[in-house]
């Protein structure tokens, strides 16, 4: 393979999946706080049935 | 069963890229001007067609949900937009590393250039549109119409470089463009793999805003006991 431009070629492959892997990383984190958010809303309801708080 | 579904799907992107990979650095013939900067072509082009193909996606939905008024079509607007604003940064990036390169340069106010830009910030509205409007119907019929009108901008930036005078290079692939067949096919090879993480990255997306709803259906739940 021609080398000329070889880094800046790196340079360019990294910067695709860089962006792709901190997009896939976001998702991860948003999964995470619904979770947390179904969780916390389900302790909610539990909690409210089994006082029998209006 | 969707979940094996998009492992599968993941699993096939990989290790097509793998092969990809190999075939892009070791056995593709080089061009005699640009060096082994050329290959980022075939990430470049890939992406930017994996996001134009996300934002005609997103535009079909919207349609679809003024016509049907179901939030799922809002909801598949929404992910495929997102999907393809992810794309759409790795092609801007990319296009502008070797830019500068091959023009000295990491940006001009060419129109292609121009024009991808102006539609990545106007589907990044979008998003920012999104987050601000509590109603989820109101939220919909909104960001419908938004979708169907950032729209008009894909078609300008795909022909932006035949209407005008462009530094971005002329089509290689259509309108006349000559390649060597080995990278013309590495083109296409490397634009499944794309699509395949693409359909899963909106798939998991669609997930995420179905438990969305749930969450605000308990929400309002929680809150009327």
């Amino acid at each position: 393979m021609d080398a000329r431009n070889f880094t800046y070629m790196f340079y360019g492959f990294l910067a695709v999946w860089l962006v792709l892997c901190a997009y896939v990383v976001s998702l991860a984190a948003r999964e995470r706080k619904i979770r947390r958010e179904i969780e916390r809303l389900k302790m909610m309801v539990e909690e409210k049935s089994s006082t029998g708080a209006p | 069963m969707r979940t094996k579904l998009m492992i599968a799907m993941a699993g096939i992107a990989a290790l097509l890229l793998a092969r990809n990979l190999y075939v892009i650095l070791l056995e593709l013939p080089d061009e005699a001007a640009q060096g082994a900067i050329y290959r980022i072509i075939f990430f470049h082009v890939p992406a930017a067609w994996t996001a134009f193909l996300c934002f005609f996606a997103a535009m079909i939905a919207s349609i679809l949900y003024l016509v049907k008024k179901d939030l799922r079509h809002d909801a598949f607007a929404a992910s495929a937009t997102e999907v393809g604003l992810a794309f759409g940064a790795a092609n801007l990036i990319s296009g502008m590393i070797w830019a500068r390169i091959i023009w000295g340069i990491w940006w001009t106010w060419d129109p292609r250039l121009t024009s991808m830009l102006v539609g990545w910030l106007i589907y990044a509205g979008y998003l920012m549109l999104r987050r601000a409007i509590e109603d989820p119907t109101e939220r919909a019929k909104i960001a419908a119409v938004v979708s169907i009108f950032a729209f008009v901008d894909v078609p300008i930036i795909f022909f932006s470089i035949k209407w005008w005078r462009t530094q971005h290079p002329q089509p290689v692939v259509w309108a006349g463009g000559q390649m060597d067949p080995a990278m013309y096919n590495m083109l296409f090879m490397n634009w499944i793999p794309f699509l395949l993480l693409g359909a899963v990255l909106v798939m998991i997306r669609m997930n995420q805003e179905r438990a969305q709803r749930e969450i605000d259906a308990m929400r309002r739940y929680a809150h009327a006991m």
